[in-house]
């Protein structure tokens, strides 16, 4: 499969699927809500057929009110590449798994949750990754600060 | 192989039969620490390939000066040589490493990060600004990473502490080395202001006005 088909392919899934322009690699947006069915297509369908997901992490905006979490995916079967990208809102970052779908997610999950803060709806087990237990706040958002962090002076 | 350093203070006196030898214990003992240093294999980031990989490689031998062989557990090592980051969670790991160490036990902190902190001393939520907050450091070796010539230096400073310092009588006291005096008229603020402006001169690019000069597209 030719990158474009793979493209008109994947937009013709769902409405709201829009190509993501300044990638190095083919990506599309996708709207929250739709997500998990989005996913689940991806997976399935014998000529996408994304079997691995080998990376999920994020991107905080705080001027525009929005952490961006990339999925990047690839085809074992098929030999292409594809990375989904969707925001959620700052103040309130919720999203569903995909942990039902790929199983690594549920690692790759709690480590976005760990350092961003973003609430996974059906994951199994979201606990922290790498922090201790008792840690207060998400370190990776721009934000973030706290008593040990040394500011740098102006 | 072996490169001697420093000659051992000793008076020997001709018997019928063999020789005697007339030296003083704490020369002896410290002799015989500063030329069998164990290190313990400890290394969390980049430093390690340096230190312990490059260093210890036959390219550079460290047999040389007697500490090659590195242990990877704290009761068979005396010195500990601290190669990496080191954060919250690595922190606790350390210290219980240090103590597990027997005496008389010594600690290089080699590269920026186990100095200061390096590159992660500003803005960071879990790196340690300086292992020296943890344990106490004996020699410094500052670079990032430091070649392996300067971990020697490193470890020629240790020996030559060693075999100064510390006494039977009183354990664990060891004289530091010292920065050589400054040359006259010359303060650390002037070091200082000297060292700020190459940074800033250095740290600007002009990127428009470069492509321009190497006939390139502009990006």
């Amino acid at each position: 499969m030719s990158p474009d088909d793979l493209v008109a392919a994947v937009i013709a899934i769902e409405s709201g699927v829009a190509k993501k322009d300044l990638c190095d690699r083919l990506a599309v947006n996708v709207l929250p809500e739709t997500l998990l069915k989005f996913m689940q297509r991806l997976h399935d369908d014998p000529q996408l057929a994304f079997d691995m997901l080998y990376t999920h992490t994020a991107v905080d905006y705080p001027v525009e009110n929005r952490i961006e979490l990339i999925y990047q995916l690839y085809s074992v079967k098929q030999r292409h590449y594809l990375m989904v990208a969707t925001s959620v809102k700052r103040d309130k970052p919720e999203i569903s798994s995909v942990s039902s779908i790929w199983r690594i997610a549920e690692w790759h999950e709690r480590e976005v949750y760990d350092l961003f803060g973003v609430l996974y709806d059906g994951h199994p087990d979201l606990r922290r990754l790498f922090l201790d237990d008792d840690w207060k706040g998400f370190p990776l958002r721009k934000d973030y600060k706290d008593d040990f962090m040394l500011e740098r002076p102006e | 192989m072996g490169v001697i350093t420093e000659k051992l203070p000793i008076y020997i006196e001709p018997m019928p039969g063999g020789s005697m030898v007339l030296t003083s214990m704490d020369f002896m003992i410290n002799w015989a620490h500063a030329n069998s240093l164990w290190p313990l294999t400890f290394g969390t980031s980049c430093c390690a390939i340096e230190v312990m990989m490059a260093a210890g490689a036959s390219n550079h031998d460290l047999a040389r000066f007697g500490a090659e062989v590195a242990r990877a557990t704290p009761r068979q090592a005396d010195l500990l040589v601290v190669a990496g980051t080191i954060v919250k969670r690595m922190a606790p790991i350390l210290k219980t490493l240090y103590a597990q160490m027997g005496e008389p036990r010594y600690v290089i902190a080699t590269g920026s990060c186990a100095i200061s902190g390096g590159p992660f001393v500003f803005n960071s939520y879990t790196t340690i600004r300086g292992v020296d907050q943890l344990i106490p450091v004996d020699v410094y070796v500052p670079g990032c990473p430091p070649r392996p010539e300067a971990f020697f230096y490193g470890l020629l400073t240790l020996q030559r502490m060693i075999k100064e310092g510390e006494t039977v009588r009183k354990p664990g006291i060891r004289r530091k080395p010292v920065m050589a005096a400054l040359p006259e008229g010359i303060t650390i603020a002037d070091i200082q202001a000297e060292l700020a402006g190459l940074l800033d001169r250095n740290a600007t690019v002009n990127v428009p006005q470069q492509c321009k000069e190497r006939d390139l597209d502009e990006p």
